[in-house]
């Protein structure tokens, strides 16, 4: 029982932090593989909204929110833009060069030692029963909700308003979508910011279950094999590919070996590659277009 | 040797078109460097020599990193944990086996060719971001299984290497190890320049180019691709087994991510597609920490920030990389290209022809 909670919210995190991936290759075609250190900033960005707005806690999660979309949307705009038209290899590297960017920078204004941000957001992580013989804490457990909030958020977005219709048409078929009258540049802008929210919120949430420290950002780098196994085109693939890396993940660790936890998702990652490269849910077609 | 030449060079042997330095120039100044190379450990402080080695050291990565992405066009972010590979196997040679110098070197070479033709097999299937992530997977494999292998042994610092001795020298001195890295980044960029004039080089050409085109010219495209994997592989895990050498112990973290990046760093500065630009990008990669110290021991920041030294570092490489991806493309090589020709040119082409 301990264990599929366990598995739950293992995976609620995973899947928070890959739809970022997905979201950001499924409209793009880019890789983002400073998103760990974007989500980061996020939780970085909880600390300090907390400390500045003492007492109103619902007003410091709901500003450092915002910033982080706004923090996607200025990557894009004042960097990524200038990678539109590049090659695929270009645009990754500009985006590890954007990661050791931020690792560095955060380190610099934040320093090294862990930050708990729900201290100053005046709340507890109480530990709460669930069924008879497992416990889960509280913000394990808004991680659950949240996750499930924002993918149904997504989805609803994407099948049912304008932007998201024009997100997925641009990422079906850029030259058509232009040529439709979409602006690609503003679709693009609004992925990131999506992006980097979804991956922000994961970041606060984390922060606030166990601190934030600069090492924060390597969850990022395991959560990405997620996305893959799930296929990188696909939102519900990232939750089922998220779902069975946790499962994986956490199966290992209690049964075989701790010092495993870090190579497994990389090991089930190699082991898709191989058998189905693009993934459980990704568009074969892709594949030939990268 | 595509830049513009001067006039009055006409090739009308064939010996001309195959000898590897073409005119006097040229050779002037490659005697000036080897005279340069040659008389550095004199004049040189340790600090300058060990610098000097490092480069040394990186240039042999750095070169066959710029073999299979800037040449053969395979994306590649295992290069940390291919060293590893070279690293642990000597290593744990000399610890188990007491294995000397002239074995656990072919050794490394062997196991990185082996571990070589593991990470080039999902470039079968496999391109452009898929790849990279393959590879990236693979490191961290080597990093575990090395990591593995110190906690199994109880030797959770690392694996202590004594020096190694060679012709009855033991190599302590800097400048015992400055003669064999430059003799062993000599026999790599020579190894290489030779290499990418055969048809395994071309052949890498070709598939960079487009894959189905060099199929149809009658290239085997997985060969071509295997081979590029392969000799990239040994010579990093060569250079990864001279690395252990010489900072006398193996660990697990000493090969984190940001080794590849900084690897892929002196790919992406010096310019792709360009053995010059390959050790161009080792210089300005293992030299660009050390202006930044400087010029905070130069503006007294030192003492208040020494802790922050690695952040800063960081901080900085990552500007340094996005500037040249940004504003040029090209690295330091097309810097360098550009000069040239406006000295060629001069005073008729301002622009540099071809390259808008």
């Amino acid at each position: 029982m301990q264990l599929a909670v366990n598995v739950a919210v293992l995976a609620a995190i995973y899947a928070l932090i890959s739809c970022g991936y997905v979201l950001i290759y499924r409209v793009s075609r880019v890789l983002s593989l400073a998103h760990g250190e974007l989500m980061m900033l996020g939780a970085y960005g909880l600390a300090v909204t907390a400390s500045l707005f003492v007492g109103h806690p619902l007003i410091a999660i709901g500003s450092a929110a915002l910033l982080s979309v706004l923090v996607g949307v200025l990557v894009y705009v004042l960097l990524m833009r200038r990678m539109t038209g590049e090659s695929v290899l270009a645009a990754v590297l500009t985006t590890i060069a954007l990661g050791i960017l931020l690792r560095g920078g955060m380190v610099l204004a934040f320093g090294t030692q862990t930050q708990y941000p729900l201290q100053q957001l005046g709340w507890i992580n109480a530990s709460l029963p669930v069924g008879p013989s497992a416990r889960i804490s509280a913000a394990g457990l808004l991680l659950v909700l949240a996750t499930a909030l924002v993918y149904a958020g997504l989805f609803a977005f994407l099948r049912m308003t304008r932007w998201g219709i024009r997100m997925r048409a641009a990422g079906q078929n850029p030259l058509l979508a232009a040529q439709r009258g979409i602006r690609l540049h503003g679709v693009y802008a609004l992925a990131w910011g999506l992006a980097t929210f979804s991956g922000g919120i994961a970041g606060m949430l984390l922060a606030c279950d166990a601190g934030v420290e600069a090492t924060l950002a390597t969850i990022g780098l395991k959560a990405f094999p997620a996305a893959l196994v799930g296929g990188l085109d696909s939102l519900a693939g990232a939750l089922i590919g998220s779902l069975v890396i946790a499962f994986v993940e956490v199966a290992l660790i209690s049964y075989v070996d701790p010092l495993l936890s870090d190579v497994v998702p990389f090991f089930v990652l190699l082991a898709m590659l191989v058998v189905r490269p693009w993934g459980l849910f990704g568009t074969r077609e892709e594949l030939d277009r990268v | 040797m595509t830049a513009p030449r001067a006039s009055g060079y006409f090739r009308i042997r064939y010996d001309d078109d195959i000898a590897l330095v073409r005119t006097r120039t040229q050779r002037v100044w490659l005697g000036v460097l080897a005279l340069a190379l040659a008389g550095f450990p004199f004049l040189a402080n340790s600090v300058l020599l060990d610098l000097a080695n490092q480069v040394l050291l990186v240039s042999i990565g750095a070169v066959a990193l710029m073999l299979l992405t800037g040449f053969a066009g395979q994306i590649s972010l295992g290069h940390a944990g291919l060293l590893a590979v070279g690293a642990f196997t000597t290593g744990i040679l000399f610890k188990e086996l007491a294995a000397p110098f002239w074995i656990t070197l072919p050794a490394s070479a062997v196991a990185g060719a082996l571990v070589g033709l593991v990470f080039g097999l999902p470039s079968l299937r496999l391109r452009g971001l898929y790849l990279a992530v393959s590879t990236l997977a693979l490191h961290f494999m080597v990093l575990h299984a090395g990591q593995e292998y110190e906690t199994r042994r109880g030797l959770s610092s690392g694996v202590v290497i004594d020096p190694p001795s060679l012709f009855g020298f033991a190599l302590q001195d800097g400048r015992a190890w400055y003669v064999v890295l430059l003799a062993a980044s000599t026999a790599t960029v020579l190894l290489s320049l030779n290499l990418l004039r055969t048809k395994t080089g071309r052949s890498w050409r070709a598939i960079h180019g487009r894959e189905a085109v060099a199929e149809a010219m009658g290239i085997q495209v997985p060969v071509a691709k295997l081979s590029a994997f392969i000799v990239s592989c040994t010579l990093t895990s060569a250079a990864g087994c001279l690395a252990a050498y010489y900072r006398g112990f193996v660990s697990a973290e000493a090969f984190p991510l940001f080794v590849t990046i900084q690897y892929v760093a002196t790919v992406i500065i010096g310019g792709i597609g360009s053995l010059l630009g390959a050790l161009l990008g080792t210089l300005f990669v293992v030299l660009f920490p050390q202006a930044i110290e400087a010029s905070m021991n130069a503006l007294g920041l030192t003492d208040r920030l020494s802790s922050m030294i690695f952040a800063i570092n960081q901080a900085a490489f990552g500007v340094a990389m996005i500037l040249f991806l940004v504003f040029e493309p090209q690295g330091l090589v097309g810097i360098w290209r550009r000069i040239q020709a406006w000295f060629l040119l001069w005073p008729f082409g301002q622009k540099p022809l071809g390259r808008p």
